[in-house]
């Protein structure tokens, strides 16, 4: 059996990107607290999932002779929606910390926030006056 | 060489799912369980397209792309529901 050296490189990017997708996910499954489980599937898994989009990129016109552009906007939408939904994540955790909304898991993170440096706090946390009465547990 | 490598992946792949799983059983925060779902669904994208090339099919597409785009879609309500107590203000 003879590899081509696509077949190398189609192997090579598949074997990356499984490994990058498994390493994201013990991340999530091993860090300590909410905001450093963040990084793991943020970065790691897109990372992982860009690898075994690119290998299908690379395989379907080598193999097959057949061109789409699924790959791409696959591609280009999760790139454009991770940074989007772990910033959204963040600040779930920041106000349900602040107002101490999860029981027992308090990391003390919404104490612990730095200066914003503008002089008028975290724009996150004002104008909270308007908070829903019963807020879902 | 290329079904080795593909075998190879969806493994890793399979378990990194376990592992999102047993994260979204433990919490142990609100936050952690929308994390690890978000997570699930990007690994199942991942999967789709590893089946792909180990079928040799492109019939997936359609359905990896309507998976990204719900998902997105859901994370995102599922956070506003937790900030604002409704989805649409």
């Amino acid at each position: 059996m003879d590899a081509g050296p696509l077949e190398i490189l189609i192997s090579a990017v598949l074997v990356v990107g499984g490994f990058f997708a498994l390493v994201g996910s013990w991340g999530l499954a091993r860090m300590p607290t909410l905001m450093t489980r963040l990084h793991g599937p943020t970065k790691v898994t897109t990372l992982g999932v860009g690898s075994c989009l690119i290998a299908s990129m690379i395989y379907f016109p080598a193999m097959q002779g057949k061109v789409s552009a699924h790959e791409l906007l696959i591609t280009l939408f999760l790139f454009l929606t991770a940074p989007i939904t772990a910033n959204m994540i963040a600040k779930v955790h920041l106000h349900r910390q602040r107002r101490g909304l999860d029981a027992e898991p308090m990391d003390g993170i919404a104490d612990s926030l730095p200066e914003s440096g503008v002089g008028t706090g975290w724009a996150t946390f004002a104008g909270r006056e308007t908070e829903p009465s019963d807020p879902p547990r | 060489m290329i079904e080795i490598a593909v075998l190879f992946s969806i493994s890793c792949v399979g378990l990194a799912m376990a592992l999102n799983l047993w994260r979204l059983a433990r919490g142990p925060t609100q936050a952690d369980r929308i994390l690890a779902l978000d997570t699930m669904t990007i690994n199942a994208i991942a999967l789709m397209v590893l089946m792909q090339i180990q079928q040799g099919s492109a019939v997936y597409f359609e359905a990896a792309l309507l998976l990204a785009m719900v998902g997105f879609v859901g994370t995102v309500a599922y956070c506003k529901f937790l900030l604002r107590g409704n989805i649409i203000e």
